[in-house]
């Protein structure tokens, strides 16, 4: 299919469900923050379209089956935006919805990172940043020796570039011509420390994963259309050799202003008050402006 | 094939692929070729750890990963999420160290069927120094949960244990040696993880031995035993989980206890089996035995063995300390 014909595939009914969804995310996770009372709202919201897509366009998926051996795999380096995950798996049926109402109490198996062995739909645990890359690439392998030609999608924070292992799992990525492996970097531009150019520069980014040998697309990381027909026209494109890097440019914090001006937010609390006011900010925004 | 002397080091390093590190790729063969879903993973030492063999079976199943240890790590975890059973192997110091967190993290908290394999462990690798020796290794691995630790005494032993982990859930750290291992046990040997194996009982003194101290440990206590003297002998292959009944049936049956392991005697099988005799208590006297919390010397391993009393002479003159003659 042309990039045309994707992209007129792509109704106007679907990307109101793709916006519908991230907005969704951004509400659960406020939520599920407010049980645990404290979590990573800023760099969940700076993901949740590229959840969205993924999970109601890009991925092949089964309903109710979460171990099909041959579902498109889902991984994320930055962990810590698990709880944006969580309902969106619920919501697959992959594990009762009322998991999500004792989120990180005790003995529950969503925690602020995402466990595979006690969340079911989870196709890897992390929490440590760098690792993400490195097993989706053993998950591509893995389905190559099998003859299982699934996707391996990898979520990585764009201060996780810092991190020595995903350069190591990237020249391997490219060595072994894994095509089915995207690694999407939400390219957030901030870290704990600060403005990760000031804490650690990354640039050029797109070059570097070029000259690793990997075919590289950016993207506005909010613009659910863009980031649908993209991946679609990735899925297409079965000549393609080389694994694909997707820089999503994105707002920490979006969907709320003062968190997306401030910070501090990556890991914080709000009020009651405050969550009504942000909870009424999110659903008027409904989706990207 | 070379100009190098058939009694030099060099030489038998290049001629000897055997025994346990042609066992490795040996045995993977067969159980490819039984049709388990074995693949093998290597961080180019394919040639040194005999995976080579393996290889050129099963081109399409020996995945490289370059110089990138903790790469292979975590990929060789993502490998086994798929369904597979994937054997990493790279020298244990790498392996146990460099990539401690990626085994703990991605392996083990994932319960995956991940099969590590560290080889020339411990002081093995004689002259190449520190950065080549794995003698914490024992002592990293098994602090890390739901990992179970084996260290087969020589070839038949890690075969037959490569066998065994084909039915084992979760992940495991094979720590083997060089290929040079003396031959302990025949071909029909059991095996069970877990599962201690006593060669002899003796009521003046126990050794409880792993690895490749349990040829050396048995030469000893069998020239011991030879002089009259009542000591045992215990193959603790797998360090974890520790077969304590076998440690505290030897503490009930022995006035002393020796553990020989080529590992630092902090952590590794000495402490292992201290802890279970701290638990029981009132237990008798136990000697560690191994390097002594040390960095070790340069030398041949042969040399090395010596220097540090872990070949059979060694031993034997530690067991003769306990037993007060």
């Amino acid at each position: 299919m042309t990039a045309a014909a994707l992209s007129n595939a792509l109704t106007a009914e679907k990307i109101a469900l793709l916006k519908e969804r991230a907005t969704f995310v951004r509400t659960e996770t406020v939520r599920l923050i407010a049980i645990a009372k404290v979590g990573h709202y800023s760099s969940t919201f700076s993901c949740a379209e590229i959840f969205s897509v993924l999970y109601y366009d890009a991925m092949r998926l089964s309903r109710g089956n979460p171990k099909w051996p041959e579902r498109d795999r889902f991984l994320m380096g930055k962990g810590h935006a698990a709880v944006g995950l969580y309902p969106l798996l619920a919501d697959w049926g992959f594990f009762p919805k009322e998991l999500l109402d004792g989120y990180t109490r005790l003995g529950s198996p969503l925690g602020d990172h995402p466990d595979m062995r006690l969340v079911p739909g989870v196709d890897f645990s992390s929490g440590s940043i760098g690792h993400a890359l490195s097993a989706g690439l053993g998950m591509v392998l893995g389905g190559r020796v099998q003859k299982l030609d699934f996707d391996v999608y990898v979520l990585l924070g764009d201060g996780e570039m810092q991190e020595g292992q995903v350069w190591a799992a990237a020249m391997a990525a490219a060595h072994h011509k894994a095509r089915n492996l995207v690694a999407i970097v939400d390219r957030n531009r901030f870290q704990l420390d600060g403005q990760i150019e000031e804490v650690m520069g990354i640039e050029p980014l797109a070059d570097k994963w070029r000259s690793f040998g990997w075919e590289v697309h950016e993207v506005d990381g909010h613009d659910v259309a863009a980031l649908a027909i993209l991946l679609r026209r990735l899925k297409a494109d079965l000549a393609r050799e080389r694994p694909v890097c997707v820089i999503a440019h994105t707002l920490k914090g979006k969907g709320v202003k003062f968190m997306e001006t401030e910070p501090g937010w990556h890991l914080g609390y709000l009020a009651p008050e405050d969550e009504a006011r942000v909870l009424a900010e999110i659903t008027a925004g409904g989706g990207p402006a | 094939m070379s100009a190098l002397s058939p009694e030099s080091w060099q030489y038998r390093q290049l001629n000897a692929r055997a025994p346990s590190l042609s066992t490795l790729a040996d045995t993977l063969i067969e159980l490819a070729e039984a049709g388990h879903p074995v693949v093998a993973c290597t961080a180019d030492l394919q040639y040194s750890n005999g995976l080579i063999g393996f290889a050129r079976r099963f081109p399409e199943r020996l995945l490289q990963f370059g110089i990138s240890e903790q790469n292979m790590v975590s990929a060789a975890a993502g490998i086994a999420s798929t369904g597979l059973m994937p054997f990493a192997a790279t020298f244990a110091s790498y392996l146990a160290l460099l990539c401690c967190e990626q085994i703990r993290t991605d392996c083990a908290y994932t319960a995956l069927p991940v099969r590590l394999v560290g080889h020339h462990a411990g002081i093995a690798l004689g002259f190449y120094g520190t950065s080549h020796h794995a003698t914490e290794d024992l002592a990293a691995m098994r602090s890390i949960a739901d990992l179970t630790v084996v260290a087969p005494a020589d070839g038949p032993q890690l075969a037959a244990a490569i066998r065994a982990s084909v039915s084992h859930p979760g992940p495991i750290y094979f720590r083997i040696s060089r290929g040079h291992d003396p031959v302990v046990y025949g071909k029909d040997l059991s095996f069970e993880i877990g599962k201690a194996i006593t060669h002899f009982e003796g009521t003046e003194l126990t050794v409880l031995a792993c690895g490749t101290m349990v040829s050396p440990a048995l030469q000893a206590v069998n020239a011991l035993r030879a002089a009259g003297r009542s000591v045992g002998l215990i193959d603790m292959h797998t360090i974890k989980p520790l077969d304590r009944d076998a440690v505290i049936a030897a503490a009930r049956g022995s006035r002393a206890l020796l553990t020989v392991e080529e590992h630092n005697v902090l952590g590794g099988l000495g402490g292992a089996v201290a802890e279970v005799l701290a638990d029981l208590g009132g237990a008798p006297p136990l000697r560690r035995h191994g390097i002594q919390d040390c960095f070790s010397l340069i030398a041949p391993p042969t040399h090395l063995y010596q220097h540090y009393r872990l070949d059979a002479a060694g031993i034997e003159s530690v067991a003769r300390e306990l037993l007060g003659s």
